[in-house]
C-alpha cells in the first residue's frame, strides 16, 4: 500500500464517545445505509413502477366505482380525491410492512453479521434501512401526484400541502418500516414473516380514515382506528391537501406519527441483533 | 505502527463459555494471537468456531470467560473493539445489487473514514486487493473469488489491527482459493495485520497458518504450529492429527441452518 498506510488505524484512534460524536455516527450512519439504499433503487428501479399500479386500481376502479355514494367522501367533492391521501399511505404501508424481509434476507446473507461488527449505531441501522423504505413511499407518491395532475382530479394544490404530505408519509412510512423490522426480528424466517406480513398490512389498510370516514365505522372498529398510526398519516395528508380545515390537528397528526417512528425504531434496535441468532 | 498498543496480543481469549440455553457451543476455550500473525481456528461445522468469532466481533455476549481484542474488553469496549477490527463473516457480506466501488464508499463511511481519506484509502484497497478492472461493476456479476477479494478490500479501508474470517475460502475453485490467500498473506505482511482465520480444510490450515487451534465439540483439543502438532501426535498430516487429538474423524456436524447456508453460498460461488 501506499505511504499513508504508516499512519495510525482511523478509527480507534480517535474514537470519541461524548455524546455529540456518537449523536455524529449516528447520523453519519444513517445517511450511509440510506444513501445505500438509493443507489440500489437507481440500479434497479423497477419495482417502484410495478407498485404504482395498484394503487392507480384502487384509486381509478375502487373510487370511480363508489364516486357517487355521497356519504363515503366525507363532504368533499370527488370521492378520487378524498382516497388519493389514502391510496398513497397505504401504497406506502405495504412497501414499509414487509420491508423486515430485507432483514432476513441479509442475515442469510453475511452483510448483517458484518454491520453488526462495525462501529455504526443499531439505531442508525434501523433508521438508515426505514429511510429506505420512505424514499420509495415519496417516488411513489409523486407518480400518483402526477397522475392526479393528469387526470384532473381536484385536489388543493400547494406547496404547504404536497411538501407537508410528503414529509408526514415518510415518516410513517419509516414507522412501519421500523415496526416490519420488529417483526422480522421476532418471527425470524420468510415463511411465516409473509404470513405475519398480510396478517398486519390488511387491518391496518382497513381499520384507518384510508378509504372512509370514520364515522362510518362501527364503535368498535372505529376505537381500533384511533391507535392506528395509518389514521393519523391519512388524516394529515387529507387536511393538507383537501384543504380541511388545517387547525391544530395536523401538528398531532405529525407528532402521533414521529411517536410511532421513535418507539418502533428503539424496539427494533434493540431487537435487530437477535434476528442473526 | 509505532502508535499501536502493540503490548497485548492481537486477540487474547481466556476461558470463554458460550450457552444457548442448553446447548454449550464453546465450553472454557483459551487462546492468544499475536500481532501480525496468521491463527486458524480448525474443526468442523458446528464445532464452535463461528460463536467463537461472533464474541470477538461483539455480535454476541458471553456466557462466561472474557475476550480482548486489538487491547479492548470485547464486552465493556465493545465499540473500540468493533473500531479496530475487520470481519467478513462466512456467508456474502456485500450487497449484490451494488457496485464494488459502492461497496467500498459504503463501509469506508459506516467505519468513520474520514472523508478527505476516503478516497485514497479505497484506491489503495482496490490496488492491494487487485479489483481495478472489475470495480465499478454490479457485485452480482462477479465470481465468487472476486467477492472475496472485494470483501476483504471493504475491511482494508480502516487498517484494522485484526482481521476476521469466516471460512473465506470455502466454495472457491483451488485457482481463486489460492489468489484470495495470496492477498491475504501480502496484507499481512505489508500491513501487520493479524488474521484469525476459521477453517474445516486441514491442507488449507496447513499451508497458510503459523499456528493452529483445533476445536471439537466446543472445546480446544490441541493448538500450535503445524508441525508442532505433527510431533506431539506423531502425525503426517493434520487430518491424522485431528482424528488423534478429538478421538474421531473430521465429520461434517451443523444445524440445518448451517448446511442451507453454506450449500446456498456454495452454489452462489460458483
Amino acid at each position: 500500500m501506499s505511504a499513508a498506510s504508516a499512519g495510525s488505524p482511523a478509527a480507534s484512534a480517535e474514537l470519541r464517545l461524548d455524546p455529540l460524536a456518537r449523536l455524529g455516527r449516528l447520523v453519519s450512519g444513517t445517511g450511509a445505509i440510506a444513501r445505500v439504499e438509493v443507489q440500489k433503487l437507481r440500479h434497479d428501479n423497477l419495482d417502484i413502477f410495478t407498485r404504482s399500479v395498484q394503487p392507480l386500481l384502487w384509486l381509478f376502479v375502487f373510487g370511480t366505482a363508489l364516486q357517487h355514494a355521497r356519504s363515503l367522501n366525507g363532504g368533499t367533492g370527488d370521492y378520487r380525491a378524498y382516497i388519493a391521501p389514502g391510496v398513497m399511505a397505504q401504497a406506502a404501508l405495504f412497501v414499509a410492512i414487509f420491508y423486515g424481509l430485507a432483514v432476513i434476507w441479509e442475515r442469510d446473507l453475511g452483510q448483517l453479521q458484518r454491520l453488526l461488527a462495525t462501529p455504526l449505531p443499531r439505531l442508525g441501522i434501523v433508521l438508515g434501512k426505514a429511510s429506505g423504505a420512505s424514499v420509495r413511499a415519496i417516488v411513489q407518491a409523486i407518480v400518483l401526484f402526477a397522475v392526479l395532475a393528469i387526470a384532473r382530479i381536484e385536489i388543493h394544490w400547494s406547496v404547504f400541502g404536497v411538501l407537508g404530505s410528503l414529509v408526514l408519509l415518510a415518516i410513517g412510512t419509516a414507522a412501519f418500516a421500523c415496526l416490519s423490522m420488529v417483526l422480522a426480528a421476532v418471527v425470524k424466517t420468510r415463511e411465516r414473516f409473509m404470513g405475519i406480513g398480510q396478517l398486519v398490512a390488511m387491518p391496518l389498510f382497513f381499520a384507518s380514515s384510508a378509504l372512509y370516514p370514520l364515522a362510518l365505522l362501527p364503535v368498535w372498529l372505529r376505537a381500533i382506528a384511533r391507535v392506528n398510526p395509518l389514521t393519523y398519516e391519512v388524516e394529515g395528508m387529507r387536511r393538507m391537501l383537501l384543504a380541511l380545515p388545517v387547525g391544530d390537528a395536523v401538528w398531532i397528526d405529525f407528532a402521533v406519527s414521529i411517536a410511532f417512528l421513535a418507539v418502533f425504531a428503539g424496539l427494533a434496535a434493540r431487537l435487530y441483533p437477535r434476528a442473526i441468532l | 505502527m509505532s502508535s499501536r498498543p502493540d503490548t497485548e496480543p492481537a486477540v487474547l481469549v481466556d476461558d470463554l463459555v458460550v450457552r444457548f440455553g442448553d446447548v454449550t457451543a464453546v465450553a472454557g476455550v483459551s487462546f492468544s494471537v499475536e500481532n501480525g500473525e496468521v491463527f486458524g481456528l480448525l474443526g468442523p461445522n458446528g464445532a464452535g468456531k463461528t460463536t467463537t468469532l461472533r464474541v470477538l466481533t461483539t455480535v454476541l455476549r458471553p456466557t462466561a470467560g472474557r475476550a480482548r481484542v486489538a487491547g479492548h474488553d470485547a464486552l465493556a469496549e465493545g465499540l473500540h473493539v468493533r473500531a479496530s477490527i475487520g470481519y467478513i463473516p462466512q456467508a456474502i457480506s456485500v450487497d449484490a445489487a451494488l457496485t464494488g466501488r459502492e461497496s467500498l464508499e459504503f463501509y469506508a463511511r459506516v467505519n468513520g473514514v474520514p472523508r478527505r481519506e476516503r478516497k485514497a484509502r479505497i484506491a489503495d484497497a482496490i490496488e492491494t486487493m487487485g479489483l481495478e478492472s472489475i470495480v465499478d461493476r454490479l457485485a452480482r456479476t462477479y465470481s465468487g473469488g472476486m467477492l472475496r477479494r472485494l470483501e476483504v478490500a471493504t475491511a482494508l479501508l480502516t487498517r484494522p489491527r485484526v482481521l476476521f474470517l469466516d471460512e473465506p475460502t470455502v466454495g472457491l475453485d483451488p485457482t481463486a482459493r489460492r489468489l484470495v490467500w495470496e492477498h491475504l498473506e501480502m496484507l499481512r505482511d505489508e500491513e501487520g495485520t493479524a488474521l484469525l482465520v476459521t477453517t474445516h480444510i486441514m491442507e488449507e490450515a496447513e499451508r497458510h497458518c503459523e499456528r493452529i487451534a483445533i476445536m471439537d465439540l466446543g472445546r480446544l483439543a490441541a493448538q500450535g504450529s503445524p508441525q508442532e502438532l505433527k510431533d506431539e501426535f506423531g502425525a503426517a498430516s493434520l487430518d491424522d492429527v485431528f482424528a488423534a487429538a478429538t478421538g474421531h474423524e473430521i465429520v461434517e456436524g451443523g444445524s440445518f441452518r448451517d448446511v442451507r447456508r453454506q450449500r446456498r453460498i456454495a452454489r452462489r460461488l460458483g
